[in-house]
């Protein structure tokens, strides 16, 4: 038998916890407003066509943002061109051809730490084993660091996407003597078509904000340079170098420069989502 | 249950009457199967005939899908999992580790309790699979698909969407163009894995006039759960406990006049 006494406390409990449940994601949520708001007010206050077709000013002239959204663009580019197949081929030996293996456990267990690991560290290793080697920062070295992230994340969501394809799929295809390398090509890449997308998405939605391995690796550019062998500009790096100036255009161009990044990922996102969900209805 | 796992014979019953004329398609003798270190089949021997339909009947865990999936090697997907004995088709050692598993899959087609039409339209779930083994023509082509849904009595109700996704149709629908998709790759045995028991009455009874027909061309073995269903489509019954095939038989007499007290127990209903 139930008593009320017991029922009040039960409700008053639910009551509490409830209540610290509303209170803790009004916490987190109050940040994240009030970063996009001052994001949103500063950045759009220096949005103009200028932004996209001049370059980087000194201080004290007007100018734009070209230079570094053309190297960013370009570095992503090639960066998810060498990362995307590695990552889905490493994972589609994990899910398909080595899910049993013990060699796929250890392969896990090293992407997940990859997946990570500071990326600092990735710009340091690109710094010593590019950068160094050929004795000058450049595009490329930007690249394949940035290619080193996008690798984990793509191998990550490769194989849970893949492991997610039921196995009555596999064995529906092997039973009309589907070769393994076609039903991977035509039945489980296809029925896991979007999720596969949408890693590649995310992969590109982390390294558009990367600093720290460009720092190291691409270093910037105030000028055009279509070069990848010389040092390129790119968003992020020319946000940290502007934002911490003294200059207030300077300022002004590193907010806008932030707000153009946020509403690329958080397009990426958008495009991510909608295409899980048609994932799911399917 | 403590009284089966006395008995370690089984008493396999060959038909007596007119087992002149069968040809045996599938032969099956001492099979063993085994999942790590557990024993799932014991020293099982058994005819599938030509032409004929084959059901194995059992209940859960008895070791009836093990068996069926001996049959194309479907096992061979997974680790730590073997088969003893002699299997063969035709002439052929199904179990011989140099056997080719993508031809042996052609010649022996399966049908799964979940219908699992391919992620694509319904016309490439069919010409998929005849791609696989022959260059023909567009006209070649469409004439073998539409060929296949009709052996699978679908196509009437799919002639005017072929191009739709192969899920969007109903569960008896995919069930009847997975029927398809097999009888498409032109086998010779085909292997039915519970293939009913994901649908509604009405397409039940479809699927099982399907196999009726198709039993005139292809050598059917068939594992259900449902007696009466054995019973109405299959020739011969295979009864399975543990592990052991208790009993063999054509269908009616396996049903009628059972040699074996559990089989008697288990299609009167006493368990399972």
């Amino acid at each position: 038998m139930m008593d009320a006494a017991l029922q009040a406390k039960r409700r008053r409990r639910n009551a509490i916890t409830m209540a610290l449940a509303y209170v803790a994601t009004g916490f987190g949520l109050t940040w994240l407003v009030v970063i996009l708001a001052v994001l949103l007010w500063e950045g759009f206050s220096g949005l103009s066509l200028s932004v996209f077709t001049e370059m980087t000013p000194p201080p004290g002239s007007s100018g734009g943002l070209l230079n570094p959204i053309a190297g960013s663009l370009v570095m992503t580019v090639i960066a998810v061109l060498i990362g995307t197949p590695l990552g889905i081929l490493a994972g589609t030996y994990m899910a398909e051809y080595g899910r049993y293996d013990k060699l796929t456990t250890v392969v896990r267990f090293i992407n997940d730490i990859l997946l990570s690991a500071p990326s600092i560290v990735v710009g340091l290793f690109i710094y010593e084993v590019m950068v160094a080697q050929m004795g000058h920062f450049s595009g490329w070295a930007g690249a394949v660091s940035l290619a080193v992230i996008v690798v984990p994340v793509v191998v990550r969501t490769t194989e849970d996407m893949l492991t997610l394809v039921p196995d009555t799929l596999r064995e529906a295809g092997a039973s009309i003597g589907l070769p393994r390398s076609l039903m991977i090509q035509k039945v489980a890449y296809r029925a896991a078509r979007a999720g596969l997308v949408t890693g590649v998405l995310l992969a590109v939605a982390r390294i558009s904000g990367e600093t720290a391995p460009l720092l190291f690796t691409a270093l910037n550019n105030q000028f055009w340079s279509t070069n990848l062998n010389a040092p390129v500009a790119s968003l992020p790096v020319v946000i940290f170098q502007f934002a911490l100036s003294p200059y207030h255009d300077w300022q002004k161009l590193a907010w806008t420069g932030a707000l153009i990044i946020t509403m690329a990922v958080l397009a990426l996102s958008i495009i991510a989502r909608i295409l899980t969900a048609q994932r799911r209805s399917s | 249950m403590s009284v089966a796992t006395t008995i370690t014979v089984p008493t396999v019953t060959h038909t007596p009457a007119n087992t002149e004329d069968l040809v045996e398609k599938i032969s099956i003798r001492d099979l063993d199967f085994f999942y790590g270190d557990h024993r799932a089949l014991k020293n099982i021997s058994v005819p599938l005939y030509q032409g004929k339909v084959t059901a194995f009947i059992g209940p859960s865990g008895c070791g009836k899908s093990t068996l069926l999936r001996i049959l194309n090697r479907m096992y061979d997907l997974y680790p730590n999992q073997r088969a003893t004995g002699h299997v063969r088709l035709d002439n052929d050692d199904i179990l011989s580790p140099s056997q080719d598993l993508n031809l042996l899959r052609a010649k022996v087609g399966m049908v799964f309790q979940k219908p699992t039409p391919f992620p694509m339209t319904i016309f490439e779930n069919i010409a998929f699979g005849i791609r696989l083994y022959e260059r023909l023509s567009k006209a070649e082509l469409d004439d073998r698909v539409k060929h296949a849904l009709e052996r699978a009595a679908l196509w009437e109700e799919v002639k005017d969407k072929l191009g739709a996704n192969g899920l969007s149709l109903s569960g008896g629908q995919q069930q009847r163009l997975c029927i398809a998709r097999t009888v498409a790759v032109r086998p010779e045995v085909i292997l039915f894995d519970e293939p009913c028991s994901a649908l509604d009455p009405i397409s039940t009874a479809k699927i099982e006039e399907l196999i009726d027909e198709l039993k005139d061309d292809y050598t059917i073995a068939i594992v259900t759960h449902n007696m009466q269903q054995a019973a109405r489509v299959s020739d011969f019954t295979a009864f399975m406990y543990l592990g052991d095939l208790v009993e063999f038989g054509e269908t009616t007499r396996i049903f009628t006049s059972p040699n074996d007290r559990r089989t008697q127990d288990y299609i009167t209903g006493r368990f399972g």
